[in-house]
């Protein structure tokens, strides 16, 4: 999200707003179905009595490319959940384990994991991918301190992963709650809530990352309650985990708000506070699933986004802290020896790219067939 | 009119209040512990904490505190750890050439790309160009935009010595070399806001050509362009424009971070990062204050415009 | 005799869906004369709306297909290029939509808008084409057009915003003025007003009128003739008079009968038509509206033609199979329901 999408919003997520309308075709005269959506809208009279639900996965069922990528995507978690299982079984190294000084046999020869430079640079040379040539270790090169890529790769993804999805679930959750009882008691409850979104939008959400990052990664969090103390550590996982996800909750937050304000004003809710149902009930029961395909659309993108956020946080040493591996940290530690062993740069950026890519796809396909012609703006 | 331009002022000012607060709450109260250790940071002894815990107002209440930290911010009083003597303030404005520079090319960049590729994507929607732009698109968002700079920086600078090899160039001393040496950093930076705002303009378009008035004017026999520029395009930049204020706010405010890093560019961004690698608060502070004001006034302005084109939010 | 505007004979609509084949308009014919109302009364899906804005070619695109002719001023307007037929848009044949508050540009204002529909067809400056604007707005009864010519949409009211709508489409002096639903989305109140502005207009600029809605009480006053559709055809067609005096079609007297009177004894329900509209996709075989009817018998599963059968002049039309005896009988039953029998 820094940078990496537009500060103010996370690269998919504003466009998770908006309808992506890739099944129309357009003419040369840029006349595009409204006469057909006339006719379907006429003749979709017929087709009421199926649930939306039903026809969406319809929808999405057809989209061969989204569930491609959602597939990709499952791999690769599946993949980094694998990490302990390869590490042990296939590469015979830890993420942590240093091999500077140990050899390697690539087919008849004992290659040095770091080598001596002989002739022009003074250095080492770190051996590259093996691409299973030597059994399985080192199959995507060694980085600098020995440690086997390919391993760290898979352990970095969990960390990366857990840190995404885990701050997306938190943020998800927050933004819909907010946004229930912002849309639903409306009033000086919605006025509060707005003004909180309207803080957070307002502030340079990346300095504020990046800051609090670097703020809590330096000595952690030590809160003395009097009766217990909550002491979490610098390099705790949590501490990214929650920087991150109140980050985006103004951007899912405030749509999902506008909707729930005007479902608000409609006839079942009426009808529901008339029969006496608790606001609980109404909020969970009835506005809830009404919202639901947005909050699912906008999940997955999340997930995108924070995948990023956690990226670009740990490549500035704001985010997941040494030695623990991320993504971002391993670009970070690849790129000083960019010309020399640009595999530790562009391994795990590349891992980068084909999960938040799969998600972005997989988020739009979703919308498409979740609502395809989906309403909720960005408010400002 | 005159109201509302008050209110909003008021209200900027009220903002910027509340933000300046929330900077002092996440730096001193939020983690808890020793404030004073954590401003002394690397350079933590007994005598620096004391001297710290002291000078800021640690031994006193909260308030008191806030008031102290935003005296220093306010009359240039902040000073690095790492460097004692060394004023924040100073060294802000010593980025601020770069940092403004980036930001203003890269955002002239982005926006006619955007226009560009957003109408090219929406007129042709479904058909070969249209894929491959959205393909193109979802890819530039998908990537890390440090990672792009490295690989930008190292394949089309180090390695190839097409562009210059980082580091920035005022425009006072040599404007050609100055507008060499931000190149690459404008277009990495761009890209990736290129294939966002494309694809939210596409968007827009396509939600508008189905719209009502778009039907009337054509209605009325009103040709082709016209009735896109006219109708359809002025009424989908309107979101847009939000979105591109608030962004470019916020890259100006030294929220290009990982661009100025990775090209070199000391710029406020990169300062902050510095000061991030250095576990020197005062800097951070600093920064986020700097590009907190940026953005609030941006909202501000971009409120401004918006009621302008929109005639329907204005006050009547 | 008066001059025939507009011939549309046996036009056939078709759009290609993910669903399948949407026989929107499935072989309609009417006429319109110089200075005549014609109006084109169904539900929603009878396929009136997209009749109306293929007339203007506004249903062109990659998934229609056409079929049949649209004649007018001797040429076939289905045939002509887009560039071509453009120049008839706006100006020969106008159109006003249904819902004035989304059919106006917001962010233009309400006069640049009318200026627009003047200055596409006709090389006039600015100046000139404002003081026209304002004329028409007056024709239209707006107060003070002078200054509300630079109002923007949504400082009018919806009411307004029509006769706007109107001024705009009668820019130009057309022909034949298309209006879609036009008070669907406005007041009872203001309906009426509307509907009276129309029918005043059409004799100050000299046009004929295509008045679309789904209310048989909206054109009981101004309409000449009447085309009743559903499913895409025409089921009844004749002189107003005729088609409220001696309806010829269930479905006439199911719209009818769902009409509440005030000078008739209450029935004990108000009577509605049972079932939904079909499906555009999958027609039902023969009488398209057999399903819903309660008269239907055997003959019913053959498509039944639309003919004279009531031997009427002028031509009093319809497409159903029972006897004339046997629709008379029946007829009372269903519109005034049992408290009439």
């Amino acid at each position: 999200m820094i940078e990496g999408a537009p500060e103010w919003a996370p690269s998919g997520l504003r466009m998770a707003t908006q309808p992506q309308q890739t099944t129309q075709q357009a003419s040369a005269e840029l006349s595009l179905d409204t006469a057909a959506l006339l006719a379907q809208e006429e003749h979709g009279v017929s087709i009421a009595g199926r649930s939306p639900w039903y026809l969406a996965w319809r929808r999405l069922r057809r989209n061969y490319v989204a569930f491609a990528f959602l597939f990709i995507f499952v791999l690769i978690v599946v993949a980094c959940s694998l990490a302990p299982v390869y590490a042990h079984h296939v590469a015979h190294t830890g993420p942590d384990e240093n091999h500077v000084t140990d050899t390697v046999k690539i087919g008849h020869k004992q290659v040095p994991v770091m080598g001596l430079n002989t002739g022009g640079h003074i250095g080492v040379t770190i051996l590259g991918p093996t691409w299973w040539h030597a059994d399985g270790k080192f199959v995507l090169g060694a980085d600098a301190n020995g440690r086997d890529v390919a391993v760290r790769l898979l352990y970095g993804g969990i960390t990366s992963l857990k840190v995404g999805i885990g701050s997306a679930l938190i943020c998800t959750f927050l933004s819909v709650v907010l946004a229930l009882l912002a849309g639903y008691y409306r009033g000086w409850v919605d006025w509060v809530i707005t003004r909180f979104f309207d803080l957070i939008w307002a502030f340079p959400v990346i300095l504020l990352a990046i800051a609090l990052g670097a703020a809590l990664a330096i000595n952690g969090i030590h809160w003395n309650l009097g009766l217990f103390t909550v002491s979490v550590s610098g390099g705790n996982l949590l501490i990214p985990t929650l920087v991150i996800s109140y980050v985006l909750i103004p951007y899912i937050g405030r749509p999902l708000r506008g909707q729930i304000l005007s479902l608000r004003e409609k006839e079942f809710v009426e009808a529901a506070i008339a029969q006496g149902a608790s606001p609980l009930r109404i909020m969970f029961g009835e506005i809830l699933p009404n919202v639901a395909s947005s909050v699912l659309v906008f999940f997955t993108l999340i997930i995108a986004n924070n995948i990023l956020t956690e990226a670009a946080l740990s490549f500035l040493g704001a985010g997941v802290q040494p030695p623990k591996a991320s993504w971002g940290t391993l670009i970070s530690d690849g790129q000083t020896r960019l010309s020399t062993a640009p595999w530790l740069t562009l391994v795990p950026g590349i891992a980068i790219v084909l999960t938040v890519l799969s998600l972005n796809i997989f988020g739009d396909g979703l919308r498409d067939a979740l609502d395809p012609r989906a309403k909720v703006r960005i408010e400002h | 009119m005159l109201v509302f331009l008050v209110r909003r002022l008021v209200g900027m000012v009220l903002v910027l209040i509340a933000v300046s607060f929330i900077v002092f709450l996440i730096f001193v109260i939020v983690p808890g512990g020793d404030p004073a250790i954590r401003i002394a940071g690397r350079t933590a002894n007994d005598q620096n904490i004391k001297n710290i815990r002291h000078d800021w107002g640690f031994d006193r209440p909260f308030y008191v505190q806030y008031y102290e930290l935003m005296k220093k911010a306010f009359t240039n009083r902040l000073f690095e750890q790492t460097h004692q003597g060394v004023k924040v303030g100073d060294q802000i404005k010593q980025g601020v050439p770069a940092t403004f520079s980036l930001a203003i090319g890269a955002a002239t960049i982005w926006l006619f790309f955007s226009i560009l590729v957003g109408v090219i994507s929406a007129i042709t929607a479904g058909r070969l160009s249209d894929r491959l732009i959205t393909i193109l698109a979802l890819v530039g968002i998908s990537m890390p935009v440090f990672w792009l700079g490295l690989l930008a920086r190292y394949f089309l600078a180090e390695k190839n010595t097409i562009f210059p090899d980082g580091e920035y160039v005022p425009f006072t001393q040599n404007p050609a070399q100055w507008f060499f040496h931000l190149l690459l950093p404008w277009f990495v930076l761009a890209v990736l806001f290129i294939g966002f705002y494309g694809r939210v303009l596409r968007g827009n378009i396509l939600d508008t050509i189905n719209e009502d008035y778009v039907r009337t004017a054509r209605a009325k026999g009103v040709d082709p362009r016209r009735v896109l520029i006219k109708h359809v395009l002025r009424n989908s930049l309107i979101p847009i424009v939000t979105l591109f204020g608030l962004d470019f706010a916020g890259v100006l405010g030294g929220g290009a971070i990982l661009t100025e890093t990775v090209f070199d560019l000391h710029g406020v961004g990169q300062y902050a990062q510095q000061s991030i690698r250095n576990f020197d608060l005062p800097p951070i502070i600093g920064v986020t204050l700097f590009g907190a004001f940026f953005i609030v006034f941006f909202s501000t302005v971009v409120d401004f415009v918006y009621a302008y084109l929109d005639p329907r939010i204005r006050p009547t | 005799m008066a001059e025939k505007l507009l011939e549309v004979d046996d036009l056939h609509v078709h759009f290609t869906t993910e669903d399948g084949v949407v026989r929107a308009v499935d072989g309609v014919s009417f006429e319109l004369e110089r200075g005549k109302v014609l109006g084109i009364v169904g539900e929603s899906g009878s396929g009136k709306s997209v009749t109306a804005m293929t007339l203007l070619g506004l249903t062109r695109g990659v998934n229609a297909k056409f079929d049949g002719s649209i004649e007018y001023k001797g040429q076939d307007l289905l045939k002509l290029s887009e560039t071509e037929l453009r120049r008839f848009r706006g100006n020969e044949l106008a159109m006003i939509f249904q819902d004035p508050m989304t059919s106006l540009n917001p962010v233009y204002r309400v006069g640049a808008q009318i200026s627009e529909a003047i200055r596409t067809h006709e090389d006039v400056d600015k100046r000139t084409a404002r003081n026209r604007a304002v004329q028409l707005l007056r024709q239209v009864g707006i107060p003070h057009p002078e200054e509300r010519v630079d109002d923007f949409p949504h400082q009018f009211s919806g009411g307004m915003r029509q006769r706007a709508m109107i001024a705009m489409a009668l820019a130009n002096n057309p022909d034949v003025l298309i209006a879609d639903e036009p008070t669907t989305a406005l007041d009872v109140t203001i309906q009426a007003q509307i509907i009276e502005l129309i029918g005043r207009l059409k004799n100050d600029f000299n046009s004929s009128v295509i008045l679309i809605t789904h209310d048989l009480g909206v054109v009981a006053d101004i309409a000449d003739d009447i085309a009743v559709m559903y499913a895409g055809r025409i089921v009844e067609y004749g002189a107003k008079r005729q088609v409220f005096y001696d309806p010829q079609h269930p479905y006439t007297w199911g719209l009818l009968g769902s009409i509440p009177r005030l000078d008739r004894a209450k029935p004990e329900k108000l009577a509605s038509i049972a079932g939904a509209p079909p499906s555009l996709i999958n027609l039902p075989q023969g009488c398209k509206f057999r399903p819903r009817c309660p008269h239907a018998f055997s003959k019913c599963t053959e498509h039944p033609p639309l003919q004279n059968r009531v031997g009427d002049s002028p031509p009093h039309l319809d497409r159903c199979w029972l006897t004339v005896e046997e629709k008379r009988d029946l007829r009372e039953l269903t519109i005034h329901g049992e408290a009439a029998a």
